[in-house]
């Protein structure tokens, strides 16, 4: 069996290591927030403390399961499945490197961002599915934060399209190969990153489980697996806006030869990983409507600019 | 790629018909994003991946999350539920039923007596942009302008 895109092999590896590495993720923030907040993390379990994701499973997965009465059980149980399938769904378009993918789609950038907006429906029928207040008020506000930083998101991309000529991902990364696309698109590179933080709901965004407000806001009924899935789809979301940001403004696989092309890859999507977790050691959250006014007030004119800049100066490149 | 096709509309058909005659709202709307998802991949396997596309952004993406934010904000309880069965007497159904009866004998004489052979060619991003912003660049102005009353008055109505 040859390893090339669309293989079973390649689609296989992929699956299994985007899945582990998410996993591991749990371990890695708590002791990357460990180091920067001047405490341990968790030590105890394993070398450095590694296998504290195995031992979160087996708690996870022995925990009893529960739906609650009042909860409308449909959308209760239908809820935590969509977040790991649309995101796994868009890790598909992702050109690792060379030969490594799952399908080499033409349309890859538009199938992540339907992809991004279907997420929005676990999150909404989770809280609203829960029957509970603080449950509904987090999904509430995860509904209209997603729908406005998707607006921003879907535009800062466009001026990456537009230089490229193609929505084609991997096209996109092999355009990057004399100078990559961060340094003309700096706007677009910020603007995506914010709303890639928004997106995934992450801090200092996570306004829709805040938990010092409303409880644990959507997921405050979920309980053994059904949580897990949120969890884990939360770093698989870190995960992919991290591979994202890679392919698109940081030059994909591309680096000196010294190192194979995956492996460029694999240190690029972990500096991002790591500068995510940053931002949550870091920045306290903004209020619900702060964040709201930033979107619609800065974000939004910043975007639509960005993209009108970049097209007079292709048309001017163009001698038109 | 006929199998996908068939498939695809007739998932299509049944959330269709699970939209009308299920009683709870929010399981509506579930079925309805399905519905329109399955379109979208009906669009695909004619040969239009930019308009699935934009079928699953916008339609199943931004549209159905707000209805399902109305839905939030109305809080919807079991008393609606009982109202909607009640509205779903097998009595109401006789007259709609056999209106559509009579359209679907219509149209699959129609659609039995007309050749048609499924012949997709894909049309990719590139010549849709290029017709849009060619020969349809008018409307496509027109459309934007239209959008943009949209968004004033109901920037206006919101102010109230």
């Amino acid at each position: 069996m040859r390893f090339e895109v669309g293989s079973a092999l390649s689609i296989g590896a992929i699956l299994f290591t985007v899945i582990i590495v998410a996993a591991m993720l749990i371990w890695v923030e708590r002791r990357l927030l460990g180091l920067w907040q001047e405490r341990l993390g968790p030590n105890r379990v394993g070398p450095f403390g590694l296998l504290q994701v195995v031992a979160d499973m087996i708690k996870i997965f022995t925990k009893e399961d529960w739906v609650p009465p009042f909860a409308d059980k449909f959308s209760f149980i239908l809820a935590p499945p969509i977040i790991m399938v649309v995101i796994l769904m868009s890790f598909s378009v992702i050109p690792f490197a060379p030969g490594v993918g799952v399908i080499d789609s033409d349309i890859g950038v538009l199938f992540v961002l339907a992809m991004a907006s279907l997420g929005a429906y676990s999150v909404m029928l989770g809280g609203l599915a829960s029957n509970n207040k603080y449950a509904l008020l987090g999904s509430l506000r995860a509904a209209a934060q997603m729908v406005s930083y998707e607006v921003f998101m879907g535009i800062s991309l466009l001026g990456v399209v537009a230089l490229t000529g193609s929505f084609n991902l991997r096209e996109i990364v092999l355009a990057q190969s004399d100078g990559w696309y961060v340094v003309p698109q700096f706007v677009g590179f910020v603007i995506f990153l914010i709303a890639g933080v928004a997106e995934s709901h992450r801090l200092p965004f996570d306004i829709p489980e805040a938990e010092q407000e409303i409880v644990a806001g959507y997921h405050t009924e979920y309980s053994g697996m059904k949580f897990g899935m949120f969890f884990v789809g939360e770093y698989l979301g870190v995960l992919l806006i991290s591979s994202l940001l890679v392919v698109l403004f940081c030059g994909g696989w591309l680096g000196p030869a010294f190192l194979p092309p995956i492996v460029w890859f694999a240190l690029k999507t972990a500096f991002f990983i790591a500068f995510f977790i940053l931002l949550r050691a870091a920045i306290p959250r903004p209020r619900y409507d702060q964040l709201m006014n930033y979107g619609w007030l800065f974000l939004l004119p910043l975007s639509l600019l960005n993209l009108l800049l970049t097209g007079a100066f292709i048309l001017w490149q163009g001698g038109m | 790629m006929m199998m996908l096709f068939y498939s695809a509309a007739a998932i299509a058909v049944i959330a269709t018909l699970a939209v009308i005659s299920s009683a709870n709202v929010v399981h509506a709307l579930v079925y309805l994003i399905i519905s329109l998802l399955s379109v979208a991949v009906i669009f695909f396997v004619l040969g239009a991946p930019f308009a699935a596309m934009l079928e699953a952004i916008v339609y199943a993406g931004a549209i159905m999350v707000l209805f399902l934010f109305v839905m939030m904000m109305l809080n919807l309880g079991q008393a609606t539920e009982d109202e909607e069965k009640a509205w779903m007497k097998p009595k109401l159904w006789i007259g709609p039923g056999l209106l559509t009866a009579v359209l679907f004998v219509q149209l699959s004489s129609v659609l039995l007596t007309q050749e048609h052979a499924l012949a997709p060619v894909e049309v990719g991003v590139l010549e849709i942009s290029l017709l849009l912003f060619g020969p349809w660049l008018l409307a496509v102005e027109l459309a934007s302008m239209l959008l943009l009353a949209g968004l004033i008055a109901a920037y206006h109505l919101a102010k109230r």
